[in-house]
Protein backbone atom coordinates (compact mmCIF):
# COMPACT_ATOMS: atom_id res chain seq x y z
CA UNK A 1 0.00 0.00 0.00
CA UNK A 2 2.87 2.10 0.60
CA UNK A 3 4.54 1.30 -1.99
CA UNK A 4 1.59 2.04 -4.60
CA UNK A 5 1.57 5.74 -2.32
CA UNK A 6 4.88 6.52 -3.75
CA UNK A 7 4.29 5.47 -7.35
CA UNK A 8 1.13 7.81 -6.99
CA UNK A 9 3.08 10.75 -5.74
CA UNK A 10 5.73 10.27 -8.39
CA UNK A 11 3.23 10.18 -11.08
CA UNK A 12 1.41 13.36 -9.70
CA UNK A 13 5.14 15.04 -9.71
CA UNK A 14 5.52 13.97 -12.75
CA UNK A 15 2.63 14.94 -14.48
CA UNK A 16 2.82 18.74 -12.54
CA UNK A 17 6.09 19.48 -13.52
CA UNK A 18 4.68 18.92 -17.24
CA UNK A 19 2.57 21.14 -16.73
CA UNK A 20 4.60 23.73 -15.41
CA UNK A 21 7.32 26.14 -16.86
CA UNK A 22 10.99 25.16 -17.16
CA UNK A 23 12.73 28.38 -16.75
CA UNK A 24 15.33 27.93 -18.87
CA UNK A 25 12.28 28.17 -21.18
CA UNK A 26 11.61 31.50 -19.71
CA UNK A 27 11.53 34.83 -21.71
CA UNK A 28 15.03 36.29 -23.15
CA UNK A 29 15.89 39.69 -23.99
CA UNK A 30 14.32 40.33 -27.51
CA UNK A 31 11.80 37.51 -26.95
CA UNK A 32 7.83 38.02 -27.38
CA UNK A 33 6.13 38.67 -24.10
CA UNK A 34 2.75 37.25 -24.03
CA UNK A 35 -0.28 39.11 -22.42
CA UNK A 36 -1.91 37.98 -18.85
CA UNK A 37 -4.95 38.61 -17.05
CA UNK A 38 -4.06 39.12 -13.49
CA UNK A 39 -6.92 40.66 -10.51
CA UNK A 40 -5.45 43.95 -9.62
CA UNK A 41 -6.07 45.20 -5.89
CA UNK A 42 -9.38 47.11 -6.52
CA UNK A 43 -10.78 43.47 -7.58
CA UNK A 44 -11.04 44.61 -11.70
CA UNK A 45 -8.92 42.53 -13.95
CA UNK A 46 -5.95 43.88 -15.74
CA UNK A 47 -3.83 42.93 -19.08
CA UNK A 48 -1.36 44.57 -20.97
CA UNK A 49 -3.96 45.38 -24.16
CA UNK A 50 -5.91 47.46 -21.62
CA UNK A 51 -3.58 50.21 -22.40
CA UNK A 52 -4.02 50.88 -25.94
CA UNK A 53 -1.75 54.31 -25.68
CA UNK A 54 1.31 52.88 -24.07
CA UNK A 55 4.22 52.84 -25.69
CA UNK A 56 5.93 50.00 -23.07
CA UNK A 57 5.62 48.94 -19.55
CA UNK A 58 8.43 48.49 -16.63
CA UNK A 59 6.89 45.26 -15.40
CA UNK A 60 8.30 44.81 -11.48
CA UNK A 61 7.94 41.42 -9.61
CA UNK A 62 7.54 42.55 -6.20
CA UNK A 63 5.68 41.89 -2.98
CA UNK A 64 4.58 43.26 0.61
CA UNK A 65 6.99 41.36 3.02
CA UNK A 66 10.58 41.32 1.44
CA UNK A 67 13.02 43.89 2.68
CA UNK A 68 14.42 44.23 -0.41
CA UNK A 69 11.17 44.77 -1.93
CA UNK A 70 10.31 47.29 0.79
CA UNK A 71 13.28 49.22 0.15
CA UNK A 72 12.43 50.06 -3.43
CA UNK A 73 8.92 50.72 -3.06
CA UNK A 74 9.78 54.32 -3.02
CA UNK A 75 11.90 54.22 -6.43
CA UNK A 76 9.09 52.13 -7.81
CA UNK A 77 6.71 54.85 -7.13
CA UNK A 78 9.01 57.48 -8.76
CA UNK A 79 9.25 55.36 -12.09
CA UNK A 80 5.30 55.34 -12.11
CA UNK A 81 5.01 59.11 -11.73
CA UNK A 82 8.07 59.92 -13.88
CA UNK A 83 7.22 57.30 -16.96
CA UNK A 84 3.62 56.99 -17.04
CA UNK A 85 3.10 60.44 -18.62
CA UNK A 86 5.74 59.20 -21.74
CA UNK A 87 3.69 55.98 -22.05
CA UNK A 88 6.17 53.61 -19.94
CA UNK A 89 3.46 52.70 -17.05
CA UNK A 90 4.40 50.65 -14.45
CA UNK A 91 3.02 47.56 -13.58
CA UNK A 92 3.64 46.21 -10.34
CA UNK A 93 2.82 41.92 -9.57
CA UNK A 94 3.32 40.03 -6.70
CA UNK A 95 3.89 36.22 -7.51
CA UNK A 96 4.20 34.71 -4.29
CA UNK A 97 1.90 32.03 -3.06
CA UNK A 98 0.43 33.54 -0.27
CA UNK A 99 -0.33 29.96 1.05
CA UNK A 100 3.47 29.90 1.28
CA UNK A 101 3.68 33.56 2.84
CA UNK A 102 1.41 35.02 4.46
CA UNK A 103 1.49 38.70 4.62
CA UNK A 104 2.01 38.38 1.03
CA UNK A 105 -2.17 37.60 0.44
CA UNK A 106 -4.20 39.63 -1.76
CA UNK A 107 -5.93 41.27 1.23
CA UNK A 108 -2.36 42.60 2.68
CA UNK A 109 -1.23 43.99 -0.72
CA UNK A 110 -4.40 46.77 -0.75
CA UNK A 111 -3.49 47.19 2.89
CA UNK A 112 0.23 48.05 1.28
CA UNK A 113 -0.57 49.84 -1.37
CA UNK A 114 -3.01 52.17 0.01
CA UNK A 115 -0.22 52.73 2.70
CA UNK A 116 2.12 53.90 0.24
CA UNK A 117 0.11 55.41 -2.15
CA UNK A 118 0.86 53.20 -4.94
CA UNK A 119 -0.05 54.59 -8.35
CA UNK A 120 0.38 51.40 -10.53
CA UNK A 121 -1.79 48.40 -10.52
CA UNK A 122 -0.75 46.12 -7.75
CA UNK A 123 -1.82 42.60 -9.56
CA UNK A 124 -1.64 39.09 -7.94
CA UNK A 125 -0.24 36.04 -9.83
CA UNK A 126 -3.23 33.39 -8.53
CA UNK A 127 -1.46 30.02 -9.95
CA UNK A 128 1.67 31.78 -10.37
CA UNK A 129 1.66 30.73 -13.78
CA UNK A 130 2.91 34.45 -15.21
CA UNK A 131 6.17 34.65 -13.42
CA UNK A 132 7.85 31.53 -14.34
CA UNK A 133 7.01 32.48 -18.01
CA UNK A 134 9.09 35.14 -17.21
CA UNK A 135 11.79 33.56 -15.18
CA UNK A 136 11.40 35.66 -12.46
CA UNK A 137 13.37 34.98 -9.45
CA UNK A 138 13.62 36.81 -6.73
CA UNK A 139 11.68 40.11 -5.45
CA UNK A 140 11.94 42.94 -6.84
CA UNK A 141 12.87 41.90 -10.58
CA UNK A 142 12.24 44.10 -13.62
CA UNK A 143 11.15 43.51 -16.83
CA UNK A 144 10.80 46.39 -19.31
CA UNK A 145 9.02 45.27 -22.72
CA UNK A 146 8.62 47.57 -25.64
CA UNK A 147 5.06 48.05 -27.82
CA UNK A 148 4.27 47.32 -30.21
CA UNK A 149 6.38 43.90 -30.81
CA UNK A 150 5.46 43.67 -27.08
CA UNK A 151 9.50 42.68 -27.05
CA UNK A 152 11.29 42.08 -24.27
CA UNK A 153 14.47 44.77 -23.46
CA UNK A 154 15.88 44.93 -20.08
CA UNK A 155 15.92 42.20 -16.93
CA UNK A 156 17.07 42.93 -13.59
CA UNK A 157 17.15 45.46 -10.98
CA UNK A 158 16.24 49.24 -10.68
CA UNK A 159 19.40 50.98 -9.90
CA UNK A 160 22.72 49.72 -8.86
CA UNK A 161 21.95 50.11 -5.34
CA UNK A 162 19.01 48.02 -4.01
CA UNK A 163 19.99 48.38 -0.73
CA UNK A 164 20.78 51.62 0.01
CA UNK A 165 18.78 54.62 -1.91
CA UNK A 166 21.10 56.93 -0.95
CA UNK A 167 24.30 54.92 -3.02
CA UNK A 168 22.89 54.78 -6.22
CA UNK A 169 25.04 55.75 -9.02
CA UNK A 170 23.18 54.28 -12.16
CA UNK A 171 19.62 54.16 -12.58
CA UNK A 172 19.42 50.59 -14.51
CA UNK A 173 15.64 50.74 -15.59
CA UNK A 174 15.49 54.70 -15.74
CA UNK A 175 18.45 54.65 -18.46
CA UNK A 176 16.75 51.68 -20.10
CA UNK A 177 13.20 53.64 -20.83
CA UNK A 178 15.06 56.55 -21.68
CA UNK A 179 16.94 54.91 -24.53
CA UNK A 180 13.78 52.93 -25.36
CA UNK A 181 11.89 56.39 -25.85
CA UNK A 182 14.75 58.02 -27.97
CA UNK A 183 13.96 55.13 -30.21
CA UNK A 184 17.47 53.53 -29.11
CA UNK A 185 18.26 50.21 -27.47
CA UNK A 186 19.26 50.22 -23.80
CA UNK A 187 23.10 49.87 -23.21
CA UNK A 188 22.93 48.02 -20.37
CA UNK A 189 19.74 45.36 -21.25
CA UNK A 190 20.80 42.27 -17.86
CA UNK A 191 21.76 43.35 -14.17
CA UNK A 192 21.83 41.65 -10.73
CA UNK A 193 20.98 42.32 -7.36
CA UNK A 194 19.89 40.52 -4.41
CA UNK A 195 15.83 39.42 -3.24
CA UNK A 196 13.84 37.28 -2.12
CA UNK A 197 13.35 33.94 -3.87
CA UNK A 198 9.70 33.44 -4.64
CA UNK A 199 7.93 31.31 -2.24
CA UNK A 200 6.12 28.27 -3.71
CA UNK A 201 4.15 25.28 -1.57
CA UNK B 1 41.89 -2.40 45.47
CA UNK B 2 41.29 -3.60 41.56
CA UNK B 3 37.76 -2.76 42.24
CA UNK B 4 38.99 0.85 43.48
CA UNK B 5 41.09 1.24 40.33
CA UNK B 6 38.34 0.04 38.00
CA UNK B 7 35.70 2.22 39.74
CA UNK B 8 38.65 4.82 38.68
CA UNK B 9 38.90 4.33 35.11
CA UNK B 10 35.22 4.78 34.40
CA UNK B 11 35.50 8.08 36.42
CA UNK B 12 38.27 9.04 34.28
CA UNK B 13 35.94 7.94 31.02
CA UNK B 14 33.20 9.66 31.84
CA UNK B 15 35.14 12.65 32.45
CA UNK B 16 36.86 12.67 29.72
CA UNK B 17 33.24 11.94 27.44
CA UNK B 18 31.68 14.77 29.35
CA UNK B 19 34.33 17.24 27.95
CA UNK B 20 33.78 15.97 24.65
CA UNK B 21 29.88 16.75 25.36
CA UNK B 22 30.21 20.09 26.64
CA UNK B 23 33.02 20.86 24.05
CA UNK B 24 30.69 20.40 21.37
CA UNK B 25 27.92 22.41 23.08
CA UNK B 26 30.17 25.35 24.09
CA UNK B 27 29.01 28.42 22.73
CA UNK B 28 30.50 32.05 23.08
CA UNK B 29 28.29 34.54 22.34
CA UNK B 30 29.72 37.26 20.02
CA UNK B 31 28.99 40.99 19.86
CA UNK B 32 30.43 42.01 16.42
CA UNK B 33 30.64 40.51 12.96
CA UNK B 34 32.74 41.32 10.61
CA UNK B 35 31.96 43.23 7.55
CA UNK B 36 33.31 42.35 4.09
CA UNK B 37 33.50 44.33 0.84
CA UNK B 38 33.15 41.61 -1.78
CA UNK B 39 37.22 42.40 -2.56
CA UNK B 40 37.64 41.98 1.17
CA UNK B 41 35.79 38.99 0.76
CA UNK B 42 36.99 37.18 -2.22
CA UNK B 43 39.83 35.69 -0.91
CA UNK B 44 37.54 33.35 1.75
CA UNK B 45 35.72 31.98 -1.95
CA UNK B 46 39.15 31.06 -3.59
CA UNK B 47 41.40 29.44 -0.83
CA UNK B 48 44.17 26.92 -1.83
CA UNK B 49 44.84 25.58 1.31
CA UNK B 50 43.54 21.96 0.73
CA UNK B 51 40.48 22.23 2.93
CA UNK B 52 36.98 22.32 1.27
CA UNK B 53 34.41 25.66 1.69
CA UNK B 54 30.99 25.65 1.78
CA UNK B 55 30.05 28.80 1.35
CA UNK B 56 26.25 29.87 2.10
CA UNK B 57 24.78 32.93 1.24
CA UNK B 58 21.46 33.86 3.88
CA UNK B 59 20.19 36.50 5.73
CA UNK B 60 18.18 36.66 8.78
CA UNK B 61 14.95 38.22 6.97
CA UNK B 62 15.25 35.25 4.26
CA UNK B 63 12.73 32.26 5.42
CA UNK B 64 14.21 29.49 3.50
CA UNK B 65 17.60 30.68 4.48
CA UNK B 66 16.80 30.24 8.10
CA UNK B 67 15.13 27.20 7.52
CA UNK B 68 18.40 25.48 5.96
CA UNK B 69 21.05 26.78 8.30
CA UNK B 70 20.64 23.59 10.80
CA UNK B 71 21.94 21.60 7.67
CA UNK B 72 24.52 24.07 7.30
CA UNK B 73 25.54 23.92 11.10
CA UNK B 74 25.57 19.87 10.90
CA UNK B 75 27.97 19.67 8.41
CA UNK B 76 30.18 21.76 9.92
CA UNK B 77 30.04 19.18 13.00
CA UNK B 78 30.10 15.99 11.20
CA UNK B 79 32.64 17.09 8.64
CA UNK B 80 35.17 18.92 10.48
CA UNK B 81 37.69 16.22 10.64
CA UNK B 82 37.22 16.02 7.05
CA UNK B 83 38.88 19.42 6.38
CA UNK B 84 35.15 20.74 5.65
CA UNK B 85 34.66 24.38 6.46
CA UNK B 86 31.51 26.26 6.54
CA UNK B 87 31.32 29.84 5.99
CA UNK B 88 28.31 31.67 6.76
CA UNK B 89 28.07 35.11 5.03
CA UNK B 90 25.35 36.95 5.64
CA UNK B 91 23.48 39.70 3.48
CA UNK B 92 21.79 41.39 6.52
CA UNK B 93 21.42 45.31 6.30
CA UNK B 94 24.26 46.71 7.36
CA UNK B 95 21.69 48.90 10.16
CA UNK B 96 19.90 45.52 11.11
CA UNK B 97 23.12 43.90 12.46
CA UNK B 98 23.42 44.87 16.45
CA UNK B 99 19.46 44.66 16.68
CA UNK B 100 18.49 41.56 14.43
CA UNK B 101 21.97 39.91 13.03
CA UNK B 102 23.80 39.26 16.58
CA UNK B 103 20.79 38.53 18.53
CA UNK B 104 19.73 35.72 15.72
CA UNK B 105 23.48 34.59 15.97
CA UNK B 106 23.23 33.95 20.15
CA UNK B 107 19.80 32.81 20.56
CA UNK B 108 20.26 29.75 17.40
CA UNK B 109 24.00 29.29 19.00
CA UNK B 110 25.58 29.51 15.72
CA UNK B 111 28.88 27.48 15.75
CA UNK B 112 29.61 27.91 11.67
CA UNK B 113 31.88 31.19 10.92
CA UNK B 114 29.17 34.17 10.09
CA UNK B 115 30.37 37.47 8.20
CA UNK B 116 28.38 40.47 6.92
CA UNK B 117 29.05 40.69 2.87
CA UNK B 118 28.38 44.59 2.56
CA UNK B 119 29.02 45.75 -0.77
CA UNK B 120 26.40 48.03 -3.17
CA UNK B 121 27.58 46.65 -6.12
CA UNK B 122 25.52 43.61 -6.20
CA UNK B 123 25.13 43.21 -10.35
CA UNK B 124 29.75 43.33 -10.02
CA UNK B 125 30.16 41.05 -7.65
CA UNK B 126 26.94 38.84 -8.40
CA UNK B 127 27.95 37.66 -11.65
CA UNK B 128 31.97 37.39 -10.06
CA UNK B 129 30.94 34.64 -7.54
CA UNK B 130 28.72 32.87 -10.29
CA UNK B 131 27.65 33.99 -13.53
CA UNK B 132 24.43 31.95 -13.56
CA UNK B 133 23.38 33.15 -10.05
CA UNK B 134 20.17 35.46 -10.21
CA UNK B 135 20.79 37.38 -6.80
CA UNK B 136 18.10 35.23 -5.27
CA UNK B 137 18.90 33.99 -1.29
CA UNK B 138 19.35 31.46 -0.12
CA UNK B 139 22.96 30.27 -2.39
CA UNK B 140 25.29 27.67 -1.54
CA UNK B 141 28.98 27.93 -2.88
CA UNK B 142 30.86 24.81 -2.47
CA UNK B 143 34.86 24.76 -3.33
CA UNK B 144 38.01 22.96 -3.20
CA UNK B 145 41.06 23.39 -4.94
CA UNK B 146 39.47 19.87 -7.44
CA UNK B 147 35.83 21.29 -7.77
CA UNK B 148 33.62 24.02 -7.56
CA UNK B 149 30.39 24.13 -7.76
CA UNK B 150 27.40 26.93 -6.89
CA UNK B 151 23.43 26.14 -6.12
CA UNK B 152 20.98 28.68 -6.14
CA UNK B 153 18.43 26.83 -4.20
CA UNK B 154 17.16 25.17 -0.36
CA UNK B 155 19.27 22.41 0.96
CA UNK B 156 17.97 20.02 3.34
CA UNK B 157 20.54 17.99 5.01
CA UNK B 158 20.36 14.72 3.12
CA UNK B 159 21.06 17.01 -0.13
CA UNK B 160 23.34 19.27 1.15
CA UNK B 161 25.38 16.26 2.20
CA UNK B 162 25.69 14.47 -0.80
CA UNK B 163 27.00 17.44 -2.53
CA UNK B 164 29.56 17.67 0.30
CA UNK B 165 30.72 14.11 -0.05
CA UNK B 166 31.32 14.42 -3.71
CA UNK B 167 33.50 16.96 -3.16
CA UNK B 168 36.24 14.99 -0.58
Amino acid sequence: MRYLKSILVVAVLVIASAFTTNIEDSYKIGDTVEDFKLKNIDDKMVSLSDYPDAKGFVIVFTCNMCPYSVANEDRIIALDKKYKGLGYPVIAINPNDPKAMPGDGFAEMKVRAKEKGFTFPYLLDEGQKVYPKFGASRTPHVYIVSKPEMKLEYIGAIDNSSRNPNKVTEKYVENAVDALLAGKKPMKTETRAIGCSIKTL
Amino acid sequence: MIKKFFYFLYFIFFLFSCNKESSKSEFKEITTVKSYTYNELKPMLERADGKTYVINFWATWCAPCVKELPAFEKIKEEYKEKNVEVILVSLDFPKHVDKRLIPFINKKKLQSKVVLLDDVNEDFWIKAIDSTWSGALPATLIYNSKKRAFFEKNFVYETLEKEVQSFL
